[in-house]
């Protein structure tokens, strides 16, 4: 067992959920208790989608136990398929349903449905949502594609498929906008989407393009294997979030399309290096930073961090294991070793401990920023309404790079009144307690933030103390973390003004 | 519909030292996050103990697994009175005895935690059952009205506080000696309880802890549910009644909160009244609903769905419903869906999982979880209940695009 309090990631058959509601004509029969159906709400209310998710759940109650819960599936699954008329099903069963072991597979495949029916074995006790996404549109694709040869259309402008993109994705629907433009620009035609907005027919095509573009490897990671391995189609693998990625993804694309890259580089409307550039950035130089998301988030925003806005990365993390080795590489380039945990007290615990300037997180990372007084923005799902906005708001491609530098740096204390907060600490209207002044009072942090235990042996002098409360909150609790090392490994039992200087210089160097 | 885990989210802010931990799967833990308002961030006095693939296989001892996430808790929040083990789909599955669990960690922590089992289960309970499990498995908590005790009157039901606290004067100006609260506000406040105990219910879905409450000997005063300016007078009455005080002192001490309710219901009347109403089944205040909503603003009801029809408890809200009313029991969310897109009402009380694809198709709709997670008992929330109804239909009109 295994105490948690909020979660990253829900069960997998939330994860097969995701790819069902961002398909159409594919309907989801889930061997479930009523009590499932709350997984409804989080497409119809965060994502604000318009239509219910096309899963059906059995409802089966504790009376239905000791009899005829194969018959209720059978039922369900005929009654979907009368009603829905999907052209493709997938079936299978959320936790509790695993451990009656009803056999929804067999079950369907029993009442001999006219269309694929696809079983899914996810299971509840060991994996999780994405991890059942993958396994999801993996199993659909594979079963839809086939692995025999499939007639190419003549040969013309070079074609790609694009995958990943799904419902409940972090800003999916935009950054599918950006990167379809780009490829728009190269000449690259679009083959197929998926699984967002395909139909079972548009599944069946995937092998009639060059090659495929992965978006998401957290979701169509092991697709895009398959359809390698089996129809002999590479994978772009570059994700294009910020702009060095963004022009790496461009000259891979050209490359394998026999393309001129600059056809998307020149005149691309990227904003974010001269703003960067501009003077008035300066002030972002080596603000610490702490990022933890999904892998593929998470890794694409330390690289952004410290090549296009010139931060520190301090600390770099993920929740999904399945991609742990790669946020490893990643955190080792720059020195650090990577939070792999799904457990948002071991994030808080880091991110006390560290006392970034600002937080990139995911919904979970930004209630923690809350409680400890830091800045944030939102760079991975699991998300929150608000990460749906009505606008345009990608995250991909030279757009998504320009959206990604204003919701970074937009939290942040700005250059001059940073300044100003470190020189007139006391002035009652004006200070580092209220946040920062374009954000109004509605951003002054509610909770004062968990004091940390100073080592055993060490205390303040009340004069030093207050020095203390002069330096901006923002910096305060890594000044006294530092000061209160530096005092115990010299064995000052008692810290003075002098010390806290003598601790600055040391750290200085 | 949600099962009874969801009463978590607010029992654990009425209870105000008491722990939530439900043994369970990720679904669980997503469904409590999922339902908490998408996410409410104060350190929850809830948690989910995950079991995972070794605790089903036999591999972990499901009870030294147990013992060791409740110490690894206490550790974290040694503030903690009150510790609910909560049941689920998966533990009542694999019949893991918490009650047993329960008995043993209520030892090894005493005198300063208190460990009570119910079931929060999708397979036993929807939504508000669970608070029903949960105050069911309080009463044996109670301690025992000496014999000879005087009267007293207990309100059973989570109320928000400040209507807890305008019940209680009311209750004291109407001449009721003693008025006790349950579930109360902290765990070694249970009121006793015994033959002297008269209760109302302030919840229409409290059914077992109904049966509890009468084995200890404790009799129900019947009346309609405190909702809306009748219902309150009526379940105000009902008690007053059961204490022999003079009617037209009852109607002197009611008659301002009336009048203020009245009042303030009128401003809603004009955009309710003779609008049509459809309930899909969800928290059982469904029928309370559907008699205010018809007799006081005037709304004219379709269909009236209840996950789960009392029909003792609820006999004084039933005569109250007009005749020709649908009252349909239980869930079968599709051809539910059917009847409403053939009726086409005006307004339409439904899930947070319908109500976006309604309003998609030109329905007006009101989430019910708003129904539980809001103040709407008493006089001076009868104008707050209805305008969750009318504010949605004034929505609707002053939208132009």
């Amino acid at each position: 067992m295994k105490l948690t309090v909020w979660t990253y990631e829900g069960p997998p058959h939330v994860g097969a959920m995701r790819i069902a509601t961002a398909m159409k004509g594919v309907h989801y029969v889930l061997h479930a208790p009523q009590g499932d159906t709350y997984a409804d709400l989080l497409f119809t209310m965060i994502e604000r989608r318009n239509h219910r998710p096309p899963v059906t759940y059995t409802t089966f109650q504790a009376r239905d136990l000791g009899g005829d819960t194969a018959d209720l599936f059978k039922a369900a699954a005929r009654d979907a398929y009368d009603r829905f008329k999907p052209d493709a099903m997938i079936v299978g069963a959320s936790c509790t349903a695993e451990l009656i072991q009803d056999d929804p597979g067999g079950l369907a495949k029993a009442i001999g449905l006219p269309i694929p029916v696809l079983p899914l074995d996810l299971p509840s006790y060991q994996k999780k949502e994405s991890w059942g996404a993958a396994e999801t549109f993996y199993q659909l694709v594979r079963a839809l594609a086939g692995s025999s040869p499939v007639p190419r259309t003549p040969a013309g402008r070079p074609r790609c498929n694009i995958l990943g993109p799904t419902a409940l994705g972090f800003r999916h629907r935009d950054d599918l906008i950006e990167v379809k433009r780009l490829l728009r620009r190269l000449g690259v035609d679009v083959n197929v989407t998926a699984p967002l907005d395909a139909t079972a027919d548009d599944l069946r095509r995937l092998p009639d393009a060059d090659f495929n573009v992965v978006l998401y490897p957290e979701i169509a990671g092991v697709a895009a294997g398959w359809l390698e391995r089996t129809h002999g189609q590479p994978t772009i693998k570059t994700l294009p979030i910020g702009v060095g990625a963004t022009r790496e993804f461009i000259a891979e694309v050209a490359a394998l399309a026999g393309v001129d890259p600059a056809l998307a580089m020149d005149d691309c409307g990227s904003r974010s290096p001269w703003w960067s550039r501009s003077v008035d950035s300066t002030y972002l130089t080596g603000k610490r930073v702490f990022i933890f998301g999904d892998a593929s988030h998470a890794i694409a925003a330390a690289r952004v961090a410290s090549e296009e806005l010139g931060f520190e990365v301090v600390g770099l993390g993920a929740y999904n294991r399945e991609f742990a080795r790669d946020v490893r590489a990643a955190a080792e380039r720059l020195g650090l070793t990577a939070l792999i945990t799904d457990d948002y007290l071991e994030v808080e615990r880091a991110i006390a401990d560290l006392q970034p300037e600002l937080v990139l997180g995911t919904q979970m990372e930004r209630h923690i920023a809350k409680r400890l007084r830091i800045p944030c923005a939102v760079i991975s799902a699991p998300s929150h309404v608000q990460d749906f906005p009505a606008r345009f708001s990608p995250q991909m491609g030279f757009e998504g790079a320009n959206v990604i530098f204003d919701t970074w740096v937009h939290p942040l204390v700005m250059g001059l009144e940073e300044h100003l907060l470190s020189m007139f600490r006391d002035d009652f209207e004006f200070n580092d307690e209220a946040g920062p002044s374009h954000l109004g009072h509605g951003a002054a942090p509610s909770a004062p933030a968990p004091a940390a235990a100073a080592p055993a042996g060490v205390t303040w002098a009340h004069d030093a103390q207050a020095e203390l409360n002069k330096i901006p909150f923002f910096v305060r609790g890594k000044a006294r973390r530092n000061t209160e090392a530096f005092a115990a490994e010299r064995g000052i039992a008692t810290i003075q003004i002098e010390t806290l200087y003598d601790a600055r210089s040391h750290f200085a160097r | 519909m949600f099962c009874g885990l969801t009463g978590i989210v607010w029992l654990h802010r009425k209870i105000q030292d008491a722990f939530f931990l439900v043994v369970g799967s990720r679904t669980c833990a997503h469904l409590i996050q999922s339902a908490a308002g998408v996410m409410v961030f104060a350190e929850p006095r809830f948690a989910t103990a995950i079991m995972e693939e070794r605790d089903l296989a036999g591999l972990a001892d499901a009870n030294d697994e147990l013992d060791r996430v409740v110490d690894e808790l206490l550790a974290r929040r040694p503030d903690i009175r009150m510790l609910f083990l909560v049941g689920s789909c998966p533990s009542e599955v694999i019949k893991l005895d918490l009650s047993r669990a329960a008995q043993r960690l209520s030892k090894k922590h005493a005198p300063a935690l208190r460990v009570i089992n119910y079931s929060g289960s999708g397979i036993e309970t929807t939504f508000t059952q669970g608070e029903d499990a949960c105050l069911a498995a309080l009463v044996p908590e109670a301690p025992s009205n000496p014999a000879g005790a005087p009267a007293s009157l207990l309100v059973v039901g989570t109320l928000p506080d400040i209507v807890e606290d305008q019940f209680r004067r009311l209750l004291g100006e109407i001449g009721i000696p003693k008025v006790d609260f349950f579930p109360p506000r902290r765990s070694g406040d249970i009121p006793a309880i015994g033959p002297g105990t008269r209760f109302l219910l302030a919840q229409p879905f409290l059914g077992d802890t109904t049966l509890k409450l009468e084995d200890r000997g404790a009799v129900r005063i019947p009346a309609l549910f405190p909702f809306g300016a009748e219902g309150t007078t009526a379940w105000l009455t009902a008690a007053a009644e059961a204490w022999n005080i003079d009617p037209a002192h009852v109607q002197r001490v009611v008659a301002p909160g009336q009048e203020r309710a009245r009042r303030a219901l009128e401003r809603h009347r004009e955009t309710l009244a003779g609008k049509t109403l459809f309930l899909f089944p969800d928290s059982q205040l469904e029928p309370c609903l559907a008699r205010f909503l018809s007799r006081e603003l005037g709304m004219k009801l379709i269909e009236v769905g209840t996950p789960y029809l009392n029909k003792d408890l609820l006999s004084r809200e039933l005569e109250a419903l007009p005749d020709d009313v649908l009252i349909s029991e239980g869930q079968d969310v599709d051809r539910q869906l059917d009847r409403c897109r053939a009726a086409r009402p005006d307004m339409v009380v439904c899930g947070l999982g319908l109500a976006n694809p309604l309003e998609a198709e030109g329905l007006t709709t009101k989430w019910s979880i708003e129904l539980v997670f809001s103040p709407v008992h008493g006089f001076d929330q009868a104008a707050d209940l209805a305008g969750l109804f009318a504010r949605p239909l004034r929505r609707q009109t002053m939208l132009k695009v």
